[in-house]
Protein backbone atom coordinates (compact mmCIF):
# COMPACT_ATOMS: atom_id res chain seq x y z
CA UNK A 1 0.00 0.00 0.00
CA UNK A 2 1.49 3.39 -1.12
CA UNK A 3 -0.17 5.26 1.36
CA UNK A 4 2.33 7.74 1.07
CA UNK A 5 3.52 7.97 -2.56
CA UNK A 6 7.09 6.93 -3.08
CA UNK A 7 6.93 7.88 -7.20
CA UNK A 8 6.09 11.50 -8.42
CA UNK A 9 2.56 11.67 -8.48
CA UNK A 10 1.43 12.44 -12.09
CA UNK A 11 -0.84 14.75 -13.29
CA UNK A 12 -3.85 12.00 -14.00
CA UNK A 13 -3.25 9.87 -10.70
CA UNK A 14 -6.30 11.09 -8.86
CA UNK A 15 -6.58 8.26 -7.31
CA UNK A 16 -3.29 8.43 -4.95
CA UNK A 17 -4.21 12.34 -3.90
CA UNK A 18 -4.66 11.78 0.29
CA UNK A 19 -7.98 13.23 -0.41
CA UNK A 20 -8.88 10.79 -2.67
CA UNK A 21 -8.39 8.29 -0.75
CA UNK A 22 -9.63 9.67 2.63
CA UNK A 23 -13.22 10.42 0.21
CA UNK A 24 -13.27 6.84 -1.39
CA UNK A 25 -12.07 5.33 2.10
CA UNK A 26 -15.52 6.80 4.17
CA UNK A 27 -17.70 5.93 1.33
CA UNK A 28 -16.31 2.26 1.47
CA UNK A 29 -16.82 2.72 5.25
CA UNK A 30 -19.95 3.83 4.55
CA UNK A 31 -21.34 1.15 2.36
CA UNK A 32 -19.61 -1.54 4.51
CA UNK A 33 -19.88 -0.62 8.31
CA UNK A 34 -23.59 -1.30 8.71
CA UNK A 35 -23.51 -5.05 7.56
CA UNK A 36 -20.30 -5.51 8.94
CA UNK A 37 -21.83 -4.13 12.62
CA UNK A 38 -24.57 -6.53 11.87
CA UNK A 39 -22.55 -9.92 11.36
CA UNK A 40 -20.85 -8.92 14.75
CA UNK A 41 -23.57 -8.51 16.18
CA UNK A 42 -25.16 -11.54 15.55
CA UNK A 43 -22.75 -12.97 17.46
CA UNK A 44 -23.77 -10.79 20.83
CA UNK A 45 -24.56 -12.72 23.96
CA UNK A 46 -27.40 -10.29 24.19
CA UNK A 47 -31.14 -9.33 23.76
CA UNK A 48 -30.50 -5.90 22.90
CA UNK A 49 -28.32 -5.16 20.18
CA UNK A 50 -25.69 -2.89 21.16
CA UNK A 51 -23.69 -3.74 23.94
CA UNK A 52 -21.55 -6.56 23.43
CA UNK A 53 -22.06 -9.49 26.18
CA UNK A 54 -19.66 -11.79 24.84
CA UNK A 55 -19.49 -14.12 22.08
CA UNK A 56 -22.55 -16.74 21.29
CA UNK A 57 -24.21 -18.77 18.60
CA UNK A 58 -27.23 -19.32 19.83
CA UNK A 59 -29.06 -16.78 17.44
CA UNK A 60 -28.41 -19.29 14.87
CA UNK A 61 -29.33 -21.68 16.66
CA UNK A 62 -32.41 -20.21 17.38
CA UNK A 63 -32.38 -18.99 13.39
CA UNK A 64 -32.19 -22.33 12.35
CA UNK A 65 -34.51 -24.22 14.40
CA UNK A 66 -36.93 -21.66 13.72
CA UNK A 67 -39.26 -23.58 10.97
CA UNK A 68 -41.07 -20.59 9.63
CA UNK A 69 -37.65 -18.70 8.84
CA UNK A 70 -35.98 -22.06 7.23
CA UNK A 71 -39.14 -22.56 5.31
CA UNK A 72 -39.24 -19.11 3.79
CA UNK A 73 -35.39 -19.42 3.32
CA UNK A 74 -35.86 -22.78 1.02
CA UNK A 75 -39.10 -21.13 -0.74
CA UNK A 76 -36.88 -17.75 -1.35
CA UNK A 77 -33.35 -20.32 -2.92
CA UNK A 78 -36.16 -22.25 -4.55
CA UNK A 79 -37.74 -19.46 -5.93
CA UNK A 80 -34.41 -17.59 -7.12
CA UNK A 81 -32.81 -20.61 -8.63
CA UNK A 82 -36.53 -21.44 -10.47
CA UNK A 83 -36.45 -17.60 -11.57
CA UNK A 84 -32.43 -17.71 -12.52
CA UNK A 85 -32.82 -20.92 -14.80
CA UNK A 86 -36.10 -19.36 -16.80
CA UNK A 87 -34.92 -15.80 -16.97
CA UNK A 88 -31.69 -17.13 -18.56
CA UNK A 89 -33.31 -18.94 -21.23
CA UNK A 90 -36.03 -16.51 -21.83
CA UNK A 91 -33.68 -13.40 -21.45
CA UNK A 92 -30.99 -15.20 -23.73
CA UNK A 93 -33.22 -15.59 -26.76
CA UNK A 94 -34.96 -12.26 -26.54
CA UNK A 95 -31.08 -11.14 -27.22
CA UNK A 96 -30.66 -13.29 -29.67
CA UNK A 97 -34.06 -12.22 -31.27
CA UNK A 98 -33.31 -8.51 -31.17
CA UNK A 99 -29.41 -8.27 -31.92
CA UNK A 100 -29.91 -11.02 -35.23
CA UNK A 101 -33.42 -9.97 -36.91
CA UNK A 102 -35.02 -7.10 -38.58
CA UNK A 103 -38.68 -7.09 -38.02
CA UNK A 104 -41.82 -5.03 -37.79
CA UNK A 105 -42.71 -2.91 -34.72
CA UNK A 106 -39.13 -3.47 -33.30
CA UNK A 107 -38.47 -0.31 -31.66
CA UNK A 108 -42.14 -1.11 -29.79
CA UNK A 109 -40.92 -4.83 -28.63
CA UNK A 110 -37.51 -3.79 -27.50
CA UNK A 111 -38.89 -0.99 -25.54
CA UNK A 112 -41.83 -3.57 -24.03
CA UNK A 113 -39.08 -5.99 -23.22
CA UNK A 114 -37.02 -3.47 -21.13
CA UNK A 115 -39.89 -1.98 -19.60
CA UNK A 116 -39.64 -4.06 -16.16
CA UNK A 117 -36.42 -2.59 -15.80
CA UNK A 118 -37.95 0.89 -15.29
CA UNK A 119 -41.24 0.39 -14.22
CA UNK A 120 -41.25 0.53 -10.33
CA UNK A 121 -41.23 -2.26 -8.03
CA UNK A 122 -44.72 -1.22 -6.16
CA UNK A 123 -46.64 -0.59 -9.95
CA UNK A 124 -45.67 -4.21 -10.69
CA UNK A 125 -46.54 -5.96 -7.24
CA UNK A 126 -50.18 -4.06 -7.85
CA UNK A 127 -50.22 -5.44 -11.38
CA UNK A 128 -49.51 -8.93 -10.15
CA UNK A 129 -51.88 -8.60 -7.25
CA UNK A 130 -54.74 -8.46 -9.44
CA UNK A 131 -53.64 -10.41 -11.77
CA UNK A 132 -52.65 -13.33 -9.66
CA UNK A 133 -56.08 -12.53 -6.91
CA UNK A 134 -58.78 -10.90 -8.76
CA UNK A 135 -58.02 -12.10 -12.81
CA UNK A 136 -56.78 -15.49 -12.85
CA UNK A 137 -58.17 -16.27 -9.31
CA UNK A 138 -54.98 -18.45 -9.17
CA UNK A 139 -55.43 -21.29 -6.26
CA UNK A 140 -53.21 -20.24 -3.26
CA UNK A 141 -53.35 -23.30 -1.75
CA UNK A 142 -51.15 -25.87 -3.46
CA UNK A 143 -48.70 -28.62 -2.85
CA UNK A 144 -45.13 -27.00 -2.35
CA UNK A 145 -43.46 -26.01 -4.93
CA UNK A 146 -46.36 -25.59 -7.42
CA UNK A 147 -47.43 -22.74 -4.45
CA UNK A 148 -44.42 -20.61 -5.48
CA UNK A 149 -45.77 -20.74 -9.52
CA UNK A 150 -46.97 -17.21 -9.38
CA UNK A 151 -44.21 -15.43 -7.27
CA UNK A 152 -41.55 -17.33 -9.46
CA UNK A 153 -43.50 -16.30 -12.53
CA UNK A 154 -43.33 -12.49 -11.27
CA UNK A 155 -39.49 -13.05 -10.46
CA UNK A 156 -39.20 -14.17 -13.75
CA UNK A 157 -40.84 -11.26 -15.32
CA UNK A 158 -38.84 -8.67 -13.70
CA UNK A 159 -35.44 -10.98 -14.11
CA UNK A 160 -35.04 -11.78 -17.94
CA UNK A 161 -34.52 -8.43 -19.31
CA UNK A 162 -31.90 -7.58 -17.17
CA UNK A 163 -30.54 -10.91 -18.80
CA UNK A 164 -31.11 -10.08 -22.12
CA UNK A 165 -29.54 -6.48 -21.69
CA UNK A 166 -26.46 -7.85 -20.37
CA UNK A 167 -26.13 -10.75 -23.59
CA UNK A 168 -26.96 -8.44 -25.74
CA UNK A 169 -24.53 -6.14 -25.25
CA UNK A 170 -21.92 -9.53 -25.13
CA UNK A 171 -23.68 -10.33 -28.71
CA UNK A 172 -22.63 -6.81 -30.37
CA UNK A 173 -19.10 -8.11 -29.86
CA UNK A 174 -19.68 -11.45 -31.74
CA UNK A 175 -18.09 -11.88 -35.06
CA UNK A 176 -20.75 -12.98 -37.64
CA UNK A 177 -17.81 -14.59 -39.61
CA UNK A 178 -17.62 -17.46 -36.96
CA UNK A 179 -21.46 -18.34 -37.65
CA UNK A 180 -20.87 -18.02 -41.24
CA UNK A 181 -17.88 -20.26 -40.97
CA UNK A 182 -19.61 -23.33 -38.85
CA UNK A 183 -22.66 -23.11 -41.56
CA UNK A 184 -20.15 -23.32 -44.27
CA UNK A 185 -18.72 -26.67 -42.27
CA UNK A 186 -22.10 -27.89 -42.11
CA UNK A 187 -23.60 -27.14 -38.93
CA UNK A 188 -27.57 -26.48 -38.59
CA UNK A 189 -28.62 -23.66 -36.90
CA UNK A 190 -29.25 -25.87 -33.45
CA UNK A 191 -25.68 -26.32 -33.82
CA UNK A 192 -24.31 -22.91 -34.42
CA UNK A 193 -26.53 -21.46 -31.33
CA UNK A 194 -25.08 -23.99 -29.08
CA UNK A 195 -21.24 -24.73 -30.11
CA UNK A 196 -20.55 -20.87 -31.55
CA UNK A 197 -23.34 -18.49 -30.08
CA UNK A 198 -23.45 -20.00 -26.47
CA UNK A 199 -19.76 -20.24 -25.65
CA UNK A 200 -19.52 -16.55 -26.95
CA UNK A 201 -22.13 -15.60 -24.86
CA UNK A 202 -21.05 -17.17 -21.43
CA UNK A 203 -19.39 -14.39 -19.31
CA UNK A 204 -22.93 -12.96 -19.80
CA UNK A 205 -25.15 -15.44 -18.92
CA UNK A 206 -22.72 -15.64 -15.65
CA UNK A 207 -23.12 -12.05 -15.15
CA UNK A 208 -27.01 -12.59 -16.08
CA UNK A 209 -27.45 -15.67 -13.43
CA UNK A 210 -25.35 -14.28 -10.64
CA UNK A 211 -27.70 -10.49 -11.33
CA UNK A 212 -31.32 -12.27 -11.93
CA UNK A 213 -30.65 -14.65 -8.57
CA UNK A 214 -29.42 -11.55 -7.02
CA UNK A 215 -32.43 -9.52 -7.74
CA UNK A 216 -34.54 -12.65 -7.02
CA UNK A 217 -33.44 -13.35 -3.54
CA UNK A 218 -33.23 -9.36 -3.13
CA UNK A 219 -36.95 -8.56 -3.88
CA UNK A 220 -39.50 -8.16 -1.11
CA UNK A 221 -42.02 -5.60 -2.82
CA UNK A 222 -43.23 -7.63 -5.88
CA UNK A 223 -43.70 -10.77 -3.95
CA UNK A 224 -45.53 -9.41 -0.73
CA UNK A 225 -47.94 -8.28 -3.53
CA UNK A 226 -47.93 -11.83 -5.26
CA UNK A 227 -47.66 -14.03 -2.52
CA UNK A 228 -50.60 -15.44 -1.08
CA UNK A 229 -51.01 -16.29 2.62
CA UNK A 230 -49.54 -18.93 3.11
CA UNK A 231 -47.00 -18.65 0.80
CA UNK A 232 -43.70 -17.17 2.64
CA UNK A 233 -40.04 -16.09 1.11
CA UNK A 234 -37.39 -15.04 3.63
CA UNK A 235 -37.26 -11.30 2.77
CA UNK A 236 -41.27 -11.44 3.39
CA UNK A 237 -40.40 -12.83 6.88
CA UNK A 238 -37.49 -10.95 7.84
CA UNK A 239 -39.91 -7.88 7.30
CA UNK A 240 -42.29 -8.88 9.46
CA UNK A 241 -39.77 -9.77 12.48
CA UNK A 242 -38.04 -6.42 11.76
CA UNK A 243 -41.73 -4.33 11.58
CA UNK A 244 -42.81 -5.86 15.36
CA UNK A 245 -39.53 -6.77 16.84
CA UNK A 246 -35.78 -6.23 16.13
CA UNK A 247 -34.43 -9.95 17.39
CA UNK A 248 -30.50 -10.96 17.20
CA UNK A 249 -32.54 -14.22 15.00
CA UNK A 250 -32.78 -11.49 12.42
CA UNK A 251 -28.90 -10.71 12.54
CA UNK A 252 -27.87 -14.24 12.61
CA UNK A 253 -30.46 -14.79 9.75
CA UNK A 254 -29.33 -11.61 7.68
CA UNK A 255 -25.66 -13.15 8.32
CA UNK A 256 -26.10 -16.52 6.57
CA UNK A 257 -27.68 -14.49 3.70
CA UNK A 258 -25.33 -12.16 3.51
CA UNK A 259 -22.25 -15.04 3.27
CA UNK A 260 -24.67 -16.94 0.72
CA UNK A 261 -24.30 -13.43 -1.20
CA UNK A 262 -20.25 -13.31 -1.10
CA UNK A 263 -20.22 -17.17 -1.83
CA UNK A 264 -22.66 -16.61 -5.39
CA UNK A 265 -19.77 -13.81 -5.85
CA UNK A 266 -16.45 -15.67 -5.48
CA UNK A 267 -18.34 -18.37 -7.67
CA UNK A 268 -18.89 -16.06 -10.35
CA UNK A 269 -15.43 -14.41 -10.28
CA UNK A 270 -13.79 -17.82 -10.19
CA UNK A 271 -15.49 -18.81 -13.23
CA UNK A 272 -15.04 -15.40 -14.79
CA UNK A 273 -12.54 -13.08 -13.41
CA UNK A 274 -13.12 -9.74 -12.05
CA UNK A 275 -12.50 -7.77 -14.54
CA UNK A 276 -15.53 -9.43 -16.66
CA UNK A 277 -18.14 -9.38 -13.73
CA UNK A 278 -17.24 -5.59 -13.03
CA UNK A 279 -17.76 -4.89 -17.00
CA UNK A 280 -21.24 -6.30 -17.00
CA UNK A 281 -22.62 -3.17 -15.43
CA UNK B 1 -23.20 -8.42 -41.76
CA UNK B 2 -26.42 -6.76 -41.33
CA UNK B 3 -29.24 -7.97 -39.49
CA UNK B 4 -31.55 -10.43 -41.00
CA UNK B 5 -34.86 -9.92 -42.48
CA UNK B 6 -36.94 -12.01 -40.08
CA UNK B 7 -38.95 -13.29 -43.29
CA UNK B 8 -35.16 -14.77 -44.16
CA UNK B 9 -35.73 -17.83 -41.83
CA UNK B 10 -39.35 -17.63 -40.17
CA UNK B 11 -38.81 -20.71 -38.04
CA UNK B 12 -35.67 -19.56 -35.93
CA UNK B 13 -37.39 -16.06 -36.08
CA UNK B 14 -40.15 -18.16 -34.47
CA UNK B 15 -38.12 -19.85 -32.13
CA UNK B 16 -36.22 -17.00 -30.36
CA UNK B 17 -39.34 -14.56 -30.64
CA UNK B 18 -42.37 -16.71 -29.44
CA UNK B 19 -41.07 -17.50 -25.96
CA UNK B 20 -40.43 -13.91 -24.60
CA UNK B 21 -43.54 -12.44 -26.84
CA UNK B 22 -45.56 -14.58 -25.31
CA UNK B 23 -44.21 -14.20 -21.52
CA UNK B 24 -43.93 -10.10 -21.92
CA UNK B 25 -47.96 -10.26 -23.49
CA UNK B 26 -49.26 -12.46 -20.70
CA UNK B 27 -47.22 -11.82 -18.13
CA UNK B 28 -46.50 -8.09 -18.51
CA UNK B 29 -48.69 -6.18 -20.86
CA UNK B 30 -51.97 -7.76 -19.63
CA UNK B 31 -51.22 -7.41 -15.55
CA UNK B 32 -50.43 -4.03 -16.33
CA UNK B 33 -53.80 -3.32 -18.48
CA UNK B 34 -55.78 -4.60 -16.11
CA UNK B 35 -54.15 -1.88 -14.03
CA UNK B 36 -54.91 0.62 -16.32
CA UNK B 37 -58.29 -0.33 -16.49
CA UNK B 38 -58.79 -0.73 -12.84
CA UNK B 39 -57.57 3.15 -12.69
CA UNK B 40 -61.03 3.98 -14.73
CA UNK B 41 -63.03 1.57 -12.45
CA UNK B 42 -65.31 2.58 -8.86
CA UNK B 43 -65.73 0.51 -6.19
CA UNK B 44 -69.01 -1.20 -5.89
CA UNK B 45 -69.57 -3.01 -2.63
CA UNK B 46 -66.49 -4.72 -0.75
CA UNK B 47 -64.82 -6.52 -3.53
CA UNK B 48 -66.72 -5.81 -6.82
CA UNK B 49 -65.40 -3.11 -8.58
CA UNK B 50 -67.57 -1.39 -11.77
CA UNK B 51 -65.27 -0.64 -14.71
CA UNK B 52 -67.34 3.40 -15.84
CA UNK B 53 -64.90 4.76 -17.56
CA UNK B 54 -64.80 7.17 -14.65
CA UNK B 55 -61.94 10.16 -14.32
CA UNK B 56 -62.89 10.51 -10.59
CA UNK B 57 -59.79 8.33 -9.28
CA UNK B 58 -57.56 10.43 -11.11
CA UNK B 59 -59.57 13.69 -9.97
CA UNK B 60 -59.10 12.62 -6.56
CA UNK B 61 -55.38 12.28 -7.23
CA UNK B 62 -55.27 16.21 -8.10
CA UNK B 63 -56.25 16.70 -4.38
CA UNK B 64 -53.74 18.75 -2.31
CA UNK B 65 -52.76 16.01 -0.03
CA UNK B 66 -51.89 13.76 -2.55
CA UNK B 67 -50.09 16.27 -4.85
CA UNK B 68 -48.33 16.97 -1.62
CA UNK B 69 -47.31 13.66 -1.50
CA UNK B 70 -46.27 13.09 -4.74
CA UNK B 71 -44.40 16.68 -4.33
CA UNK B 72 -43.03 15.42 -1.42
CA UNK B 73 -41.64 12.08 -2.98
CA UNK B 74 -40.20 13.97 -5.76
CA UNK B 75 -38.09 16.53 -3.67
CA UNK B 76 -37.18 13.65 -1.66
CA UNK B 77 -35.79 11.61 -4.52
CA UNK B 78 -34.24 14.78 -6.36
CA UNK B 79 -32.22 15.42 -2.93
CA UNK B 80 -31.15 11.90 -2.47
CA UNK B 81 -29.82 12.02 -5.81
CA UNK B 82 -28.55 15.34 -5.59
CA UNK B 83 -26.29 13.56 -2.44
CA UNK B 84 -25.74 10.83 -4.62
CA UNK B 85 -23.90 12.65 -6.76
CA UNK B 86 -21.93 14.48 -4.80
CA UNK B 87 -20.92 11.78 -2.60
CA UNK B 88 -20.49 9.30 -5.84
CA UNK B 89 -18.26 11.55 -8.34
CA UNK B 90 -15.18 11.55 -6.52
CA UNK B 91 -15.32 7.61 -6.10
CA UNK B 92 -16.03 7.12 -9.61
CA UNK B 93 -12.93 9.71 -10.18
CA UNK B 94 -10.57 7.60 -8.01
CA UNK B 95 -11.62 4.38 -9.24
CA UNK B 96 -11.27 5.59 -13.48
CA UNK B 97 -8.03 7.25 -12.29
CA UNK B 98 -7.10 4.00 -10.19
CA UNK B 99 -3.64 1.39 -10.96
CA UNK B 100 -5.27 -1.57 -13.33
CA UNK B 101 -4.45 -4.03 -10.76
CA UNK B 102 -7.04 -1.70 -8.07
CA UNK B 103 -9.74 -0.89 -9.90
CA UNK B 104 -11.63 -3.91 -10.58
CA UNK B 105 -11.59 -4.37 -6.98
CA UNK B 106 -12.73 -1.19 -5.95
CA UNK B 107 -15.28 -1.93 -8.89
CA UNK B 108 -16.72 -5.17 -6.89
CA UNK B 109 -16.60 -3.48 -3.62
CA UNK B 110 -18.96 -0.90 -4.77
CA UNK B 111 -20.97 -3.78 -6.66
CA UNK B 112 -21.13 -6.29 -3.46
CA UNK B 113 -23.74 -3.82 -1.09
CA UNK B 114 -25.96 -3.51 -4.47
CA UNK B 115 -25.85 -7.67 -4.32
CA UNK B 116 -27.05 -7.57 -0.56
CA UNK B 117 -30.34 -7.88 0.10
CA UNK B 118 -32.14 -4.44 0.23
CA UNK B 119 -34.29 -5.51 3.56
CA UNK B 120 -30.67 -6.51 5.41
CA UNK B 121 -29.08 -3.36 4.16
CA UNK B 122 -32.11 -1.20 5.36
CA UNK B 123 -32.18 -3.33 8.67
CA UNK B 124 -28.29 -2.84 9.64
CA UNK B 125 -28.80 0.97 9.11
CA UNK B 126 -32.01 0.89 11.53
CA UNK B 127 -29.36 -1.22 13.55
CA UNK B 128 -26.89 1.96 13.55
CA UNK B 129 -28.97 4.77 14.03
CA UNK B 130 -31.44 3.47 16.41
CA UNK B 131 -31.59 6.00 19.45
CA UNK B 132 -29.49 3.24 21.60
CA UNK B 133 -26.93 2.41 18.18
CA UNK B 134 -23.65 3.07 17.19
CA UNK B 135 -24.91 6.60 15.52
CA UNK B 136 -26.06 7.95 18.83
CA UNK B 137 -22.95 6.56 21.06
CA UNK B 138 -20.49 8.27 18.97
CA UNK B 139 -22.37 11.64 19.44
CA UNK B 140 -22.75 11.23 22.62
CA UNK B 141 -19.02 10.45 22.98
CA UNK B 142 -18.51 13.32 21.03
CA UNK B 143 -20.44 15.43 23.21
CA UNK B 144 -19.22 14.16 26.17
CA UNK B 145 -15.32 15.23 24.65
CA UNK B 146 -17.00 18.94 23.99
CA UNK B 147 -18.55 19.33 27.73
CA UNK B 148 -15.36 18.34 29.01
CA UNK B 149 -13.42 20.63 26.69
CA UNK B 150 -15.24 22.95 27.70
CA UNK B 151 -14.94 22.30 31.19
CA UNK B 152 -10.85 23.14 30.51
CA UNK B 153 -11.63 26.02 29.28
CA UNK B 154 -13.65 27.15 31.92
CA UNK B 155 -17.04 27.49 30.87
CA UNK B 156 -20.29 25.76 31.93
CA UNK B 157 -20.45 22.14 31.19
CA UNK B 158 -23.22 21.30 28.63
CA UNK B 159 -26.16 20.02 29.69
CA UNK B 160 -26.59 15.86 29.85
CA UNK B 161 -26.57 13.86 26.50
CA UNK B 162 -30.52 13.91 25.15
CA UNK B 163 -29.84 10.59 22.34
CA UNK B 164 -30.91 12.01 19.36
CA UNK B 165 -33.88 11.12 17.47
CA UNK B 166 -32.59 9.46 14.03
CA UNK B 167 -34.24 7.09 13.01
CA UNK B 168 -38.27 7.35 11.85
CA UNK B 169 -38.15 10.80 10.38
CA UNK B 170 -37.50 12.06 7.13
CA UNK B 171 -33.51 12.46 7.73
CA UNK B 172 -33.48 9.12 8.22
CA UNK B 173 -35.43 8.05 4.91
CA UNK B 174 -32.73 10.55 2.97
CA UNK B 175 -30.21 8.68 4.80
CA UNK B 176 -31.71 5.19 4.12
CA UNK B 177 -32.11 6.10 0.26
CA UNK B 178 -28.61 7.54 -0.15
CA UNK B 179 -27.09 4.28 1.50
CA UNK B 180 -29.35 2.43 -1.04
CA UNK B 181 -28.91 3.83 -4.17
CA UNK B 182 -25.29 5.33 -3.83
CA UNK B 183 -24.15 1.81 -6.11
CA UNK B 184 -26.68 2.87 -8.75
CA UNK B 185 -25.15 6.41 -9.67
CA UNK B 186 -21.08 5.59 -9.03
CA UNK B 187 -21.66 2.60 -11.34
CA UNK B 188 -23.04 4.91 -14.80
CA UNK B 189 -20.53 7.25 -13.38
CA UNK B 190 -17.58 5.45 -13.81
CA UNK B 191 -18.74 3.93 -16.90
CA UNK B 192 -18.50 7.67 -18.61
CA UNK B 193 -15.37 9.15 -17.01
CA UNK B 194 -13.35 5.22 -18.13
CA UNK B 195 -14.93 6.61 -21.71
CA UNK B 196 -12.73 9.92 -21.55
CA UNK B 197 -10.11 11.25 -23.43
CA UNK B 198 -7.31 11.34 -20.99
CA UNK B 199 -4.91 13.97 -22.95
CA UNK B 200 -7.89 16.12 -22.97
CA UNK B 201 -7.64 16.83 -19.03
CA UNK B 202 -3.67 16.70 -19.75
CA UNK B 203 -4.42 19.55 -22.12
CA UNK B 204 -6.40 21.42 -19.89
CA UNK B 205 -3.51 20.60 -17.14
CA UNK B 206 -0.92 22.29 -19.26
CA UNK B 207 -2.37 24.85 -20.50
CA UNK B 208 -2.71 26.38 -16.89
CA UNK B 209 -5.95 25.35 -15.52
CA UNK B 210 -6.28 23.90 -12.09
CA UNK B 211 -7.69 20.51 -10.84
CA UNK B 212 -10.68 21.59 -10.22
CA UNK B 213 -11.33 24.02 -13.08
CA UNK B 214 -10.59 21.50 -15.48
CA UNK B 215 -12.87 19.02 -14.10
CA UNK B 216 -15.70 21.48 -13.88
CA UNK B 217 -15.44 22.82 -17.34
CA UNK B 218 -13.66 19.65 -19.31
CA UNK B 219 -14.59 17.00 -16.86
CA UNK B 220 -17.87 17.31 -16.31
CA UNK B 221 -19.38 18.88 -19.66
CA UNK B 222 -17.68 15.41 -21.50
CA UNK B 223 -19.25 13.31 -18.86
CA UNK B 224 -22.44 14.90 -19.37
CA UNK B 225 -24.11 11.91 -20.60
CA UNK B 226 -22.77 9.33 -17.88
CA UNK B 227 -23.98 11.81 -15.22
CA UNK B 228 -27.61 12.00 -16.88
CA UNK B 229 -28.17 8.65 -16.67
CA UNK B 230 -26.45 8.49 -13.20
CA UNK B 231 -29.12 10.90 -11.87
CA UNK B 232 -32.01 8.52 -13.72
CA UNK B 233 -31.17 5.48 -12.56
CA UNK B 234 -30.75 6.84 -9.06
CA UNK B 235 -34.01 9.21 -9.53
CA UNK B 236 -36.28 6.95 -10.54
CA UNK B 237 -36.04 3.67 -8.07
CA UNK B 238 -35.76 6.67 -5.30
CA UNK B 239 -38.71 7.96 -6.51
CA UNK B 240 -40.83 5.00 -6.47
CA UNK B 241 -38.92 3.47 -2.94
CA UNK B 242 -41.34 1.98 -0.48
CA UNK B 243 -39.35 -0.40 2.05
CA UNK B 244 -37.01 2.52 3.01
CA UNK B 245 -39.95 5.10 3.70
CA UNK B 246 -41.94 2.60 5.12
CA UNK B 247 -39.24 1.18 7.48
CA UNK B 248 -36.77 4.05 8.44
CA UNK B 249 -39.73 6.98 8.11
CA UNK B 250 -41.96 8.25 10.44
CA UNK B 251 -46.19 9.16 10.46
CA UNK B 252 -44.58 12.12 7.72
CA UNK B 253 -42.25 10.42 5.17
CA UNK B 254 -44.70 8.78 3.37
CA UNK B 255 -44.02 8.29 -0.02
CA UNK B 256 -45.88 7.73 -2.90
CA UNK B 257 -45.30 4.27 -3.08
CA UNK B 258 -46.72 3.84 0.62
CA UNK B 259 -50.08 5.03 -0.25
CA UNK B 260 -50.34 2.90 -3.48
CA UNK B 261 -49.74 -0.23 -0.79
CA UNK B 262 -52.41 1.49 1.77
CA UNK B 263 -55.09 1.53 -1.11
CA UNK B 264 -54.10 -1.94 -1.85
CA UNK B 265 -53.76 -3.77 1.82
CA UNK B 266 -55.63 -1.38 4.48
CA UNK B 267 -57.54 1.07 2.14
CA UNK B 268 -58.91 -1.00 0.36
CA UNK B 269 -59.53 1.26 -2.76
CA UNK B 270 -58.01 -0.71 -5.71
CA UNK B 271 -59.02 1.65 -8.37
CA UNK B 272 -57.79 4.86 -6.67
CA UNK B 273 -54.50 2.83 -5.96
CA UNK B 274 -54.21 1.81 -9.67
CA UNK B 275 -54.82 5.45 -10.78
CA UNK B 276 -51.80 6.77 -7.86
CA UNK B 277 -49.24 3.48 -9.72
CA UNK B 278 -50.20 5.00 -13.15
CA UNK B 279 -49.35 8.31 -12.41
CA UNK B 280 -45.78 7.22 -11.05
CA UNK B 281 -45.61 5.41 -14.24
CA UNK B 282 -46.66 8.33 -16.46
CA UNK B 283 -44.01 10.51 -14.29
CA UNK B 284 -41.19 7.89 -15.37
CA UNK B 285 -42.35 7.86 -18.68
CA UNK B 286 -42.07 11.91 -18.75
CA UNK B 287 -38.13 11.84 -17.13
CA UNK B 288 -37.13 9.52 -19.24
CA UNK B 289 -38.18 11.50 -22.17
CA UNK B 290 -36.52 14.34 -21.23
CA UNK B 291 -33.45 12.42 -20.57
CA UNK B 292 -34.14 11.34 -24.24
CA UNK B 293 -34.24 14.61 -25.52
CA UNK B 294 -31.26 16.17 -23.97
CA UNK B 295 -29.11 13.51 -25.10
CA UNK B 296 -30.82 14.60 -29.06
CA UNK B 297 -29.90 18.20 -28.29
CA UNK B 298 -25.87 17.55 -28.63
CA UNK B 299 -25.67 15.63 -31.19
CA UNK B 300 -27.58 18.47 -33.56
CA UNK B 301 -24.81 20.49 -33.17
Amino acid sequence: MALFARTPRAPLEYSRTLWMRAWVGLVMLFLYAPLIVLMIFSFNDSKRNVVWRGFTTKYYEKALGNDVLVEALVNSLTIAALATIASLILGAVAAVMLWRFRFPLKGAVDGTISLPIIVPEICMGVAFLIFFAKWLEWPTDLIWPFNLGAIVIAHITFCFPFVTMVVRSRLASFNREQEEAAKDLGAGEWAVFRDVLIPHMKPALVAGALLSFTLSLDDFVITYFTSGPDTITFPVKVYSMVRFSVTPEVNAASTLLIILTIVLTAVALKLQGVKAIAETH
Amino acid sequence: MAEQDWKANKRVFAAVSLPTLLWTLLFFVIPMAIVWFYSFGENKGLTEIEFSGTLDNYKRATEFLYLSIFGKSFAVAALVTLICLIIGFPVAMAITFASEKWRPWLLLGIMLPFWTNLLIRTYALMMLLGTQGFANKGLEALWGGASWFRTLVGLQPLPTWEPVQLLFNNFAVVFGLVYVHLPFMVLPLYAALDRLDRSLIEASLDLGAGHFRTIMRIVVPLAAPGIVAGVMITLIPALGAYLTPDLMGGTDSQMIANVIERQFKKANDWPFGAALSFILIYAMFILIALQAMRRKGPEVR
